[in-house]
């Protein structure tokens, strides 16, 4: 029973850590909380829908999943569009308040873009919720007590494939580097030679992609809402603190943690709980180490 | 080049945070080739703006900055390293979460080539990065970190490094280390231009110096002479005898 429960933790876990790694990136290199990530995986889940549609909806599938080739490239062309949608948000809102200084003027105007992109949403696609596909899966069991859809395990894959790829990206490239460096220190970045506002982009690029991925992932294994965004943004923003803000290995971690630990808590308490749960296991952890649990003291 | 090529040259700069508070007051200072000069004067005398402004970090609002005879004023920051410009802060110089090979690579962000060469060539200088290079500079000592900045910095293999108060809280050992690092730098064939407080260390390294107040250089002249000069020996040290 544990075994099953933790098993739909990690895959809930998978699209929260990929989405917190996102809100990371942006808290880190723009220094403020963006409450606008989550739209970005609405919309990156909608975006995937539409291409979905395009090709005239699923026909053939993949092995036993429940889509086609068409969806893979839906995704890719979801994380596209996410990231065009988040430089265009960057330039027409952001770019401007970075230069009051006053972070919190950021973190109201994220939060009204986000409000603005979620009831776009429904103007656009409407308010009921989307499938990607009308194929039922049945969970077949891969572990002693433990039953998962090929669906949930391609998605626990593919979180696994582009952590790793994250990980390669950001230790073995130069704009991977330059992305941590600037995200340490970026005034000293500069004076190193290396353009922010370059760099900047690039992270929206990366984090837009994350975001609409874990978004799409989520539309896959449980449904595709308006809302959907909106109501993971208190786990992405747990699942980062959690782990240690501005950490991006700490909110890959975190993101387990929180999915597992609301997965669980249905053992005890209603499901409708869930958020309760990742936002008491994130206050538990910052009363132990304030600075999260791959966190830097602050210098 | 001949030894007196100048370097760099401060022409009438006014700069500051704010626009209409000038912090520089239409400072005058010079570089020539090969030379170590430092600049000294009392807190909030515009020491760490005036390298600031000419780094592009800070606004200029009148004047201008030449860097080999080409005019620099008001250009971004990034695009000076290009120019052969290295700057080492005083504080938060190094990238804490960055491995101390990632720090040395940074600082060789805009090299197209020998990136490999001078990794060697600035682990010959600091051998204790060698050892380390594989830690986190967040996690080193004081010291080690300094020698981190430095060798940041010196990647781009730059015609200017300048440094802000590159002794500024380490324990005495530390800044005799931290002057000899300067020295050996400049034996390599790099003109700095240092901000510091610890003025008699300073100049004891320094061929010229500059005694800079309210935004503005107050006097100019060898570094034996202001060692021995009773007007800097006032204004560090209370005595009329000089710093010697």
């Amino acid at each position: 029973m544990i075994a099953q429960y933790l098993a739909n933790g990690i895959v809930l876990g998978s699209s929260i850590a990929l989405g917190a790694v996102g809100l990371t990136l942006t808290y880190n290199i723009l220094n403020f909380a963006n409450f606008a990530h989550g739209s970005l995986l609405s919309w990156g889940a909608y975006f995937a829908w539409l291409v979905v549609l395009v090709f005239g909806g699923v026909q053939s599938t993949i092995g036993p999943l429940s889509f086609g080739w068409p969806f893979i490239l839906a995704i890719v062309a979801a994380a596209l569009m996410a990231s065009v949608l988040a430089l265009v948000l960057d330039w027409l809102v952001f770019r401007v308040l970075r230069k009051s200084n006053i972070q919190v003027t950021l973190v109201i105007a994220s939060f009204g873009a986000s409000l603005l992109l979620r009831n776009l949403i429904v103007v656009v696609f409407g308010p009921e919720p989307q499938y990607y596909s009308d194929n039922i899966q049945i969970a077949q069991p891969i572990l002693p007590g433990v039953r998962t859809t090929p669906d949930e395990l391609f998605v626990v894959g593919l979180a696994v494939v582009l952590v790793i790829g994250l990980h390669l990206f950001l230790t073995r490239t130069r704009l991977g580097k330059a992305m941590r460096a600037v995200s340490d220190n970026a005034s000293l970045a500069q004076v190193s030679g290396i353009n922010v506002h370059n760099v900047v982009r690039w992270t929206w690029v990366v984090g837009g992609s994350l975001a609409a991925v874990a978004g799409v992932m989520f539309g896959l294994t449980v449904q595709i809402l308006p809302d959907m965004g909106f109501n993971l943004l208190l786990f992405l923003f747990s699942a980062a603190i959690l782990g240690g803000i501005g950490s991006i290995y700490g909110a890959i971690l975190g993101g387990l943690v929180i999915g597992i630990a609301a997965d669980l808590s249905v053992l005890f308490i209603s499901p409708a709980y869930k958020p309760a749960v990742a936002f008491i296991l994130m206050i538990v952890v910052l009363l132990i180490k304030p600075s999260g649990i791959l966190g830097e003291k602050v210098q | 080049m001949s030894q007196n090529d100048i370097v760099l040259r401060v022409d009438n700069v006014e700069a500051g945070y704010t626009p209409g508070v000038p912090i520089l007051r239409g400072a005058n200072i010079e570089v020539r080739s090969g030379e170590i000069v430092t600049v000294l004067g009392p807190n909030g005398a515009g020491k760490s703006t005036l390298i600031k402004a000419i780094a592009g970090l800070v606004p200029i609002f009148g004047g201008k900055v030449s860097l080999l005879d080409k005019d620099i004023t008001g250009r971004p920051p990034h695009t000076l390293v290009r120019e052969g410009l290295a700057y080492v802060p005083q504080v938060n110089n190094v990238f804490h979460r960055l491995t101390v090979e990632e720090n040395l690579e940074m600082g060789a962000f805009t090299r197209k080539s020998g990136i490999a060469r001078r990794l060697e060539e600035t682990y010959a200088l600091f051998p204790d990065l060698a050892r380390l290079r594989k830690h986190p500079a967040g996690k080193l000592s004081g010291g080690q970190r300094q020698m981190v900045a430095f060798g940041r910095a010196l990647m781009v293999e730059p015609r200017l490094l300048m440094l802000d108060e590159p002794s500024a809280g380490l324990s005495p050992k530390l800044v005799g280390m931290v002057f000899d690092n300067v020295k050996q730098v400049r034996d390599t064939g790099v003109t700095i231009l240092m901000v510091e407080q610890n003025a008699k260390a300073g100049l004891l390294i320094s061929d010229r110096g500059y005694v800079l107040a309210e935004g503005k250089e107050q006097l100019e002249d060898r570094a034996d002479a202001l060692l021995k000069n009773p007007e800097v020996g006032e204004l560090y040290l209370g005595s009329k005898g000089g710093l010697l």
